[in-house]
């Protein structure tokens, strides 16, 4: 609109009285529109962000260093006398012991077998669709609902994970009762529920993965597990980065797995599968009824996902291209050795 | 692609409207009681309005019961919202009183065992106190919902007067006596003791496969409910746990050799508890009134299950259920007149009957219509007789104050890890509960 306009270059020179400003209020409007409307379309996340996320993180940390009960509400400013009151607390240190352990146990393995699976659904497969929505399936069922089937399998005495082991031989493990093992029982959990759904993740970004690469790493004589390891891992790189970010997160808020893990939610007798998040919520909502100290655990665990968050952001950067710096430094290398030796000869 | 558009539009329409028709309903429960309210706090008889009653699991409150306090005040039309487990409903209550009061229900269903932390905010509750009321409930119903300065916040609706449940085949097998009168005489009758109790199981336990009981905690839990003050003083201020030698007596007992020898060393309510029913895991157990339906849901083929009119050391409640009303309702008023319709011992007996809740009334324990009842599953038991004197052998008012409940878990942990984990030996959980105590900070 504004290109349309003739009247700005005419408005330097000679104003005339009436026109211009009308035609200026239109332009204004119009360079507000250039300047603004962008902002404007992409308000709505900001403004839900700021209701919904931003608010609340700012809130919980006013919250944080004030006493403060569920019901009687906002006491007396105390400080950070609520962050020294939780890091006293031996069953913090044990929730964050629990929590890394499971993160651990739960991403790790279901990384590498969500890009297993990714891998094998990329290839040509009979009936596609079917085995694709299949891998989603455990993703559908309710996490609550996973909780209680897991609960039958793992029960100590009657489950039927211990019978089977103890139908080769193995003694039963006690699931609810060795703090790993309940980490292993509750990793099952999320992976069981998470697995399917980055195995799609991945598959998508194999997709887009160009098929002449393939061509011509079959060419070159690479067998599937090079083509594996040279292509598709260096080439869906940033879909990496963003399931290992994604499941960090998740990972470190693990909820509804060891709170139905058993009858009473506390996460065991001595606390052997109390999550961070588990501690926060029954320090908040149950017993205590402690919302400062529940606020300044919240912050503490926002400040270790940032950091784990950002340890492992450098570290599968590091990873993934890792191979093709070394091959780039080889390849200088490579020129190095082979100009000398041109100067040589 | 058209056709699928189509159709996704088809059903986002539908879903849309399916989602503002829910909102208006609920505009509507919670509105059309609005504009007469705040002239008339819902007093006038002509005026019509809606109330609402939030319960969760069962309380016996059919719609055709509701229906009848329709028929004697013809303004009034009462909706019942039911949450499916009572810690839904906690978490609502708690997290809307903590936020003023808005969106509750005119009358709010509660556990006894909320009330301690409750009766701290007292004032979020009309205070419910009446004439007409008056003397409805014995005093271990009323007192724990009632504050310290004296107001009632709750009316009670049911009870969980304790027997034993047992199993009769397991008995017999075992060559001990095995019908209800002779077991409940076999355990000490009206004298019944836990040494008794002890006793007979280790003359049990060494004729039979199956334990005595289920869980010690289960035990320690019924032990504990007969102290006056387990684990706080009366006003208040918390028993330190090293100098608490009742609870550390208890403590002992269940976690004692003797004791575990009898115990199948199960915690209540976790899978293998539940299998437990099927493979004759126990032969007794401690049975509120209310356990009767969890016990019938796990045992389903198991034909041996009976009850026996006695307790040990006295009689005992674990659990049971008031009625609240949110001060902040628009009709505040008319909700307690609700309130203490539903909470009448002629009403209480109708959702007994429905239900098979336990009514806390006084009246109601004499009532022919409970006193009649049977349960096939327990060999026709006849419960409403059995209840109704476990009822009245109740005489113990256990103080819980505000941090009973915190304390309460670190023995229980204690014991959980002698009985069930077996990763601690006695003194080494006694000292975890203590160590754990200490970090509580009272």
């Amino acid at each position: 609109m504004s290109v349309q306009s003739p009247v700005e270059p005419e408005s330097d020179l000679a104003p005339a009285p009436r026109q211009p400003r009308r035609v200026g209020f239109s332009q204004t409007l119009s360079r507000w529109d250039v300047k603004v409307s962008p902002y404007l379309y992409i308000s709505p996340f900001f403004i839900l962000f700021f209701v919904t996320g931003l608010f609340p993180i700012l809130y919980t940390g006013y919250v944080s260093v004030h006493k403060w009960q569920l019901l009687q509400g906002q006491g007396d400013f105390v400080g950070f006398k609520n962050f020294t009151d939780v890091f006293d607390q031996k069953d913090f240190w044990l929730s964050l012991r629990n929590t890394l352990s499971i993160f651990i146990l739960s991403s790790v393995p279901q990384v590498i077998a969500a890009i297993l699976i990714a891998a094998l659904l990329d290839q040509n497969l009979r009936a596609k669709t079917f085995w694709r929505m299949g891998v989603l399936l455990p993703y559908v069922v309710a996490p609550v609902a996973v909780g209680l089937i897991f609960g039958r399998l793992f029960a100590d005495q009657s489950g039927l994970i211990n019978s089977w082991l103890g139908a080769i031989g193995i003694d039963p493990v006690l699931w609810h009762v060795d703090p790993l093992a309940s980490h292993i029982a509750i990793a099952s959990m999320v992976n069981f529920r998470w697995t399917g759904y980055n195995a799609l993740i991945f598959l998508a970004a194999m997709q887009a993965v160009p098929r002449e690469l393939y061509e011509a790493a079959i060419i070159d004589g690479a067998g599937r597990a090079r083509q594996f390891f040279s292509v598709t891992i260096p080439q869906i790189r940033a879909t990496v980065i963003f399931v290992v970010i994604t499941s960090t997160i998740g990972g470190l808020q693990i909820f509804d797995e060891p709170r139905v893990f058993d009858a009473t939610g506390a996460g065991g007798a001595s606390r052997q599968w109390l999550t961070t998040t588990l501690y926060l919520y029954n320090t908040g909502w149950s017993g205590q009824y402690n919302l400062g100290r529940a606020a300044a655990i919240a912050w503490l665990l926002f400040l270790l996902i940032l950091v784990i968050g950002m340890v492992n952001f450098w570290v599968t950067k590091r990873i993934s291209t890792g191979d093709s710096n070394l091959s780039k430094k080889e390849i200088k290398a490579a020129q190095k050795r082979y100009e000398a030796q041109r100067k040589q000869s | 692609m058209r056709k699928t558009t189509r159709k996704f539009l088809a059903v986002t329409a539908g879903v849309a409207s399916i989602a503002l028709l829910a909102t208006a309903c609920s505009d509507d429960n919670g509105g059309s009681g609005t504009p007469t309210s705040g002239e008339t706090k819902g007093g006038d008889d002509s005026t019509p309005i809606t109330l609402t009653v939030a319960t969760f699991n069962n309380f016996g409150y059919t719609d055709e019961l509701l229906a009848e306090y329709s028929k004697d005040h013809p303004n009034v039309t009462v909706k019942q919202t039911i949450a499916a487990k009572s810690e839904d409903a906690r978490t609502n209550l708690t997290t809307k009183l903590a936020a003023g009061g808005a969106g509750l229900a005119d009358v709010e269903a509660i556990e006894i065992d909320w009330l301690p932390e409750l009766v701290q905010s007292g004032d979020k509750f009309l205070d419910l106190n009446s004439a007409d009321v008056e003397g409805r409930w014995p005093e271990f119903k009323t007192k724990p919902a009632t504050t310290a300065s004296g107001a009632l916040i709750g009316y009670g609706t049911d009870v969980g007067p304790e027997a034993i449940c047992y199993r009769q085949d397991l008995f017999e097998a075992a060559g001990l006596e095995s019908t209800p009168e002779a077991v409940a005489e076999l355990l000490g009758g009206d004298g019944a003791t836990w040494e008794k109790y002890f006793e007979v199981g280790k003359q049990f336990v060494d004729k039979s496969d199956s334990a005595w009981f289920d869980s010690g905690n289960a035990i320690y839990q019924g032990m504990v409910n007969q102290l006056e003050t387990a684990y706080e003083n009366t006003d208040g201020t918390p028993i330190a746990l090293q100098d608490n030698s009742a609870v550390k007596g208890l403590f002992d007992t269940v976690t004692g050799a003797d004791v575990q020898e009898l115990s199948a060393h199960l915690g209540q309510w976790s899978g293998d508890w539940d299998a437990a029913f099927q493979n004759n895991g126990f032969a007794t157990m401690l049975c509120p009134s209310w356990m009767t339906g969890p016990i019938e849901e796990r045992a389903g083929g198991v034909t041996g299950w009976n009850i026996a009119n006695v307790f040990p050391g006295g009689g005992g409640n674990w659990g049971g259920s008031y009625l609240t009303v949110p001060a902040a309702g628009k009709n505040a008023e008319a909700a307690k007149e609700l309130a203490a319709w539903l909470t009448s011992p002629e009403i209480q007996v109708k959702a007994f009957l429905n239900a098979g809740n336990f009514p806390s009334q006084t009246e109601a324990s004499s009532d022919p219509a409970l006193t009649a009842a049977t349960n096939d599953f327990f060999n026709d038991a006849p419960t409403g007789k059995i209840f109704a004197d476990r009822y009245a052998a109740i005489t113990v008012t256990p103080f819980k104050g505000p941090n009973y409940f915190s304390i309460h878990t670190t023995v229980t942990d204690a014991i959980t890890k002698v009985d069930v984990d077996k990763s601690a030996d006695p003194a080494a959980a006694w000292q975890g509960a203590l160590d754990a105590f200490n970090a509580l900070g009272l």
